[in-house]
């Protein structure tokens, strides 16, 4: 088998990759989300405790 | 006996509760386990991938096209279980007052919705090939998009309502009501005329699909079970720190990480 052969996916390529293109997005967002939101909320408590430890 | 062995069973389960579901302690157990979870999430994709889009070979009836089951079934999969899942730690968090089964019920939601949004959409781009229409208001088909808007109006709820204790009681209330659709997307295919087909795998019967099938099959769904584990645990413990934000172990580890 070649490799536009398997591309092709015997005719059926669009359906094929569009369904496995869109489960890799949502994956992808759905490890980059968390990883994001996780530094947030680390950047969030770290300026907290700074003021507070500046009124102390 | 039997009474008293039942008794000493749920003794020993909120024991075993209350030692790992203080958040301190799941925090650290989380942060451990994460590296070990993406590994094998990873490893079963690579896996997974090759078996499903290379080595299983082509249908008879539907070429190529039946390649969409190895991400389309998991999806489905994944979608009814992490259901399940969230409404057990919202019931668990209501009754018993875990706040950590409160924040696993709530970091489960959106992982729940992406999964059920993945099915419908790779379900459209298997059933255009295959049936000649993107979408049909049939029983399974609309049991599912249901299930997707039970995931969004959780969230909507959680999101607004501010005191995290209140959110968590009115969200496990629509959780717990919701769970009575997970039968209903699962017998659909049975109790009404529908163009889905019926299971291919249950735990009752002999598969009716072949070997090369079901190999890509199964890896395909430890990987997204696996992955839906990895991240439950990074998004549980960005909920940890901003709960717990005012106790002492959260104000040391802050301060121990300048």
């Amino acid at each position: 088998m070649t490799f536009s052969q398997f591309l092709a996916m015997g005719g059926f390529a669009f359906y094929v990759w569009s369904a496995y293109g869109f489960a890799a997005f949502v994956v992808l967002v759905n490890t980059v989300q968390p990883i994001i939101h996780s530094r947030k909320v680390w950047r969030t408590l770290r300026r907290d405790l700074d003021r507070a430890e500046e009124e102390e | 006996m039997g009474e008293f062995g039942g008794f000493a069973g749920v003794s020993r389960l909120i024991k075993f509760i209350h030692k790992y579901g203080a958040p301190k302690r799941f925090y650290r157990l989380a942060g451990r386990l994460v590296p070990w979870f993406a590994g094998v999430t990873a490893l079963l994709f690579v896996v997974g991938l090759y078996l499903g889009l290379y080595w299983a070979p082509p249908d008879y009836q539907q070429g190529d096209a039946y390649r969409i089951m190895f991400v389309h079934v998991p999806n489905a999969w994944m979608s009814m279980m992490a259901y399940v899942i969230m409404a057990s730690f919202a019931a668990t968090g209501y009754i018993w007052n875990v706040r950590l089964a409160d924040m696993l019920a709530k970091a489960t939601a959106p992982l729940g919705a992406s999964f059920t949004l993945t099915a419908l959409v790779t379900g459209s781009l298997w059933g255009k090939p295959m049936w000649g229409t993107w979408w049909v208001w049939d029983a399974r088909l609309t049991s599912e998009l249901i299930l997707f808007f039970l995931y969004v109006g959780y969230m909507a709820l959680q999101a607004s309502i501010d005191d995290p204790r209140r959110a968590a009681h009115a969200s496990a209330i629509l959780a717990i009501v919701g769970v009575v659709n997970i039968p209903i997307i699962h017998y659909s295919v049975y109790w009404w005329h529908t163009l889905h087909q019926p299971a291919s795998l249950t735990l009752t019967s002999q598969p009716k699909i072949y070997i090369t099938m079901l190999i890509p099959l199964i890896v395909m769904s430890f990987a997204f079970m696996f992955f839906y584990f990895t991240m439950l645990l990074v998004r549980v413990r960005s909920e940890i720190l901003v709960r717990e934000q005012r106790t002492d172990w959260v104000r040391k580890l802050v301060g121990s990480k300048q």
